[in-house]
């Protein structure tokens, strides 16, 4: 099995967070897995990205061409990325931010942005989006992601572990867009 | 009977490749006894520049160092860094300082390395033929300003050692000549104070030596000790300036 | 872990106990991590004005006799070829990390393997050789570094590990032997200059002014570059021994080959994959090697990140035996897997 996710936002929307949250919990399990972010003058005018391959596998390219999996969090990306998604590949939207135009069974969109202001962080769209990946792709074990979150968190943030963690729930709980 | 004088520990007693009337060997000396007198010979690292001086390691004889054009700072920066117990000096020229180090020379002075700098300003290049340096003076000949340095075409004679003394990492800068005896024992008292400097670890300290260089300047080697004392002293003027 | 990161830790680790750089994207992390990790094992870290600055306070520290390195990406290596030559003239040990972007000029951030030439030539003035290190993963990344300063010490010659943007950039798990072992490694150089204390005056140079003197000097190089053309060839193959198509590629590249040897292996054409560790020396054996085992029936396939440089190489190493093709890409765009297929298919 191998599986390859482009995450894709804006600056300050936890893209490269996301990544490195997912990365590190397939090499919790174990897994191959490759993280190469967007870097440089790329990342200056406020787009970020970046991509994920985890395999049973040795992991050759971890570059992207085409994608199993796109995360969208913002719509330049959608203009950007969505034309890379393989045939049978979903695409996850926030449709806070981007408005798919076309309708298919492989775009699965739920407001991430307004459901984390919900939660009473805006910042924590990106988990709830993770979340919502792993309900989708049983690439890594929530479980896995969860022993990672409180591994990156830093001392005496507990508070961010506990809203990150809650953000993932609701995004796994979410029914099949 | 008591020995007064002797001839430098520090110094091989074998012909120089300088020619007649260059101050390279007076200035050699002079650091060779400085060496000998505080008693650092086994402690020195000297770096030697890419110029007249190049082989200054087959004069001396403590541990020496080449480095590329302009980077003597550089090379000198790392070596006291690697080993502070040692004492580092670099001998610059003025086209190696002030044309194609600048850029070495400003930011270790501004970083304050604890270092000794001992620059040597004969306003012309002497290795390559004679051509402008940094330091020419205007309307001064040289080979590639042969009807003189024009301000308009060729800018000023660049004043480094004022400009390093704008730095607060700079502790000690002086300029001194080798135009007339009293003025070698002057030079030699402040090259041992900028030894001194960094034994003490006070910092980085610099002497600009003014230096003749009768060959390229086209002259007799006491013209060229008149040309220091009457011209160029009114454009690089002596005396402590940090 | 990131590749850069890697190389950082994995220099701390064998014994570097210097280091100077100047920022330049894509190994902006490497000096980062560099700028934390070295003075909090008591070594030195200097982010210098200048890449020219830079190479010339590891000349300084290595004539010192400290584990000195340095690291950059094409345009500031480009500014460092003069402080190299000298590193070379005057054979002090030295490690210099290229993590290689587009060109020329200023080109882009994107991967690139085009300053191959730059590397395996000398790259700056007068006949000299660096032995050039090319890691395809971050977990290679970390473990080359200790290979990368002993061949220095070993040989007192300068290497460059040979790295790209996606390599450096990118994150991989890394097994880091147990921690602790930070520790510099002594390494006896009596040239070094340490203040003439019972002994003669020590010289760190690479001038020779007296007629003769430097064909002298310049000959005892050249034995040294023999002996290592001779004993250090490292390189990976794989399934080369029934192989009709050899695949040739190197760092980051070589990734992307072994997956298309394997997809290619699946659809049963015989495919192998030789991959120079060392690019100098460039691994004249592996194809000797892979030349006799399969009678000189495999033609060979240098796939790079650059128009044609390390093809050179193969063509020379394989001596006119057989076919070599190319297949390249340059300016931030790699060949993909769908590419090498495709041109394999076109050989076969």
């Amino acid at each position: 099995m191998t599986e390859k996710i482009i995450i894709a936002g804006s600056g300050g929307q936890g893209i490269m967070l996301l990544g490195k949250v997912l990365a590190e919990s397939a090499m919790e399990e174990g897994k191959f897995v490759t993280w190469l972010p967007a870097y440089g003058a790329e990342v200056r005018g406020g787009t970020a990205h970046c991509m994920v391959v985890i395999s049973d596998d040795e992991i050759g390219s971890p570059y992207i061409d085409r994608a199993d999996t796109l995360i969208i969090m913002n719509k330049p990306s959608l203009n950007r990325f969505s034309p890379r998604l393989n045939k049978g590949g979903i695409m996850i939207v926030n449709s806070s931010l981007a408005d798919p135009k076309e309708s298919s069974l492989n775009i699965k969109k739920y407001p991430f942005t307004d459901m984390a202001i919900k939660l009473g962080n805006i910042k924590v769209a990106n988990m709830i989006a993770l979340g919502f990946y792993l309900n989708n792709r049983k690439t890594v074990k929530v479980k896995s992601v969860l022993k990672v979150m409180e591994k990156m968190a830093t001392e005496g943030r507990e508070d961010l572990i506990k809203i990150n963690q809650e953000a993932l729930d609701a995004g796994v709980k979410l029914k099949d867009g | 009977m008591d020995k007064i004088y002797a001839h430098p520990k520090s110094l091989r007693n074998i012909q120089t490749h300088y020619c007649p009337g260059c101050g390279h060997g007076i200035a050699h000396r002079i650091i060779a006894e400085i060496v000998d007198e505080l008693g650092i010979r086994e402690r020195v690292i000297a770096v030697a520049p890419v110029g007249c001086a190049v082989i200054a390691y087959d004069y001396w004889d403590f541990d020496c160092s080449e480095a590329a054009h302009g980077r003597a700072l550089a090379v000198a920066t790392a070596i006291k860094r690697v080993r502070p117990e040692n004492i580092v000096f670099t001998y610059q020229g003025d086209g190696d300082l002030a044309a194609i180090g600048t850029n070495e020379t400003i930011h270790a002075a501004n970083r304050g390395e604890n270092l000794t700098v001992v620059f040597i300003n004969n306003a012309v290049y002497g290795m390559t033929g004679g051509q402008m340096a940094p330091t020419t003076l205007l309307n001064q000949k040289t080979a590639t300003t042969v009807k003189g340095r024009e301000a308009g075409i060729h800018g000023y004679p660049l004043k480094i050692s004022e400009m390093l003394a704008l730095l607060p990492g700079v502790k000690y800068i002086e300029r001194v000549s080798l135009h007339s005896p009293q003025e070698i024992i002057k030079t030699k008292k402040a090259i041992k104070q900028a030894f001194s400097n960094q034994i003490e670890g006070i910092g980085f300290s610099l002497v600009e030596v003014l230096s003749p260089c009768p060959t390229y300047w086209g002259m007799q080697p006491k013209e060229a000790l008149d040309w220091i004392k009457e011209v160029m002293v009114k454009k690089f003027p002596l005396g402590r300036i940090k | 872990m990131s590749g850069n990161e890697a190389i950082a830790e994995g220099a701390i680790r064998a014994g570097c106990c210097f280091y100077a750089g100047y920022p330049i994207t894509p190994q902006n992390e490497l000096i980062g991590y560099m700028s934390v990790h070295m003075p909090e094992n008591k070594r030195i870290f200097i982010q210098a004005e200048s890449e020219i600055a830079a190479i010339n306070m590891v000349f300084g520290a290595s004539a010192a006799g400290s584990r000195a390195m340095t690291s950059s990406s094409s345009p500031g290596i480009s500014l460092k070829q003069e402080g190299i030559s000298y590193i070379a003239g005057a054979q002090l040990p030295a490690v210099i990390v290229n993590i290689m972007r587009a060109g020329p000029g200023l080109g882009n951030i994107w991967p690139a393997q085009s300053d191959y030439f730059q590397a395996t030539r000398g790259g700056g003035n007068g006949e000299y050789r660096c032995i050039v290190l090319a890691p395809s993963s971050v977990q290679e990344s970390f473990d080359m570094m200790f290979s990368a300063f002993n061949l220095a010490d070993k040989y007192r010659n300068p290497v460059i590990v040979l790295g790209d943007g996606m390599l450096g950039q990118m994150m991989e798990p890394v097994w880091l032997p147990v921690a602790g072992c930070r520790l510099p490694v002594a390494v006896k150089k009596p040239w070094a200059l340490t203040g003439c204390k019972e002994r003669e005056q020590n010289i760190v140079k690479s001038f020779y002014m007296h007629e003769g003197d430097l064909e002298k000097f310049n000959l005892l190089l050249q034995k040294k570059y023999a002996q290592i053309m001779d004993s250090e060839q490292r390189y990976e193959e794989i399934d080369t021994k029934d192989a009709k198509i050899i695949l040739v590629a190197y760092g980051s590249m070589a990734r992307i080959a072994k997956s298309a040897v394997k997809s290619l292996r699946a659809k049963g054409i015989k495919t192998g994959l030789i991959r120079p560790i060392t690019l100098w020396p460039f691994p004249v054996k592996a194809f000797q090697q892979a030349n006799r085992q399969t009678g000189e029936q495999a033609n060979y396939l240098s796939i790079e990140m650059s128009y044609g440089q390390m093809v050179e190489d193969v063509r020379l190493a394989v001596c006119g035996k057989a076919r070599v093709e190319f297949l390249g890409r340059s300016g931030g765009g790699v060949p993909t897997e769908e590419e090498i297929i495709k041109k394999v298919n076109s050989i076969k």
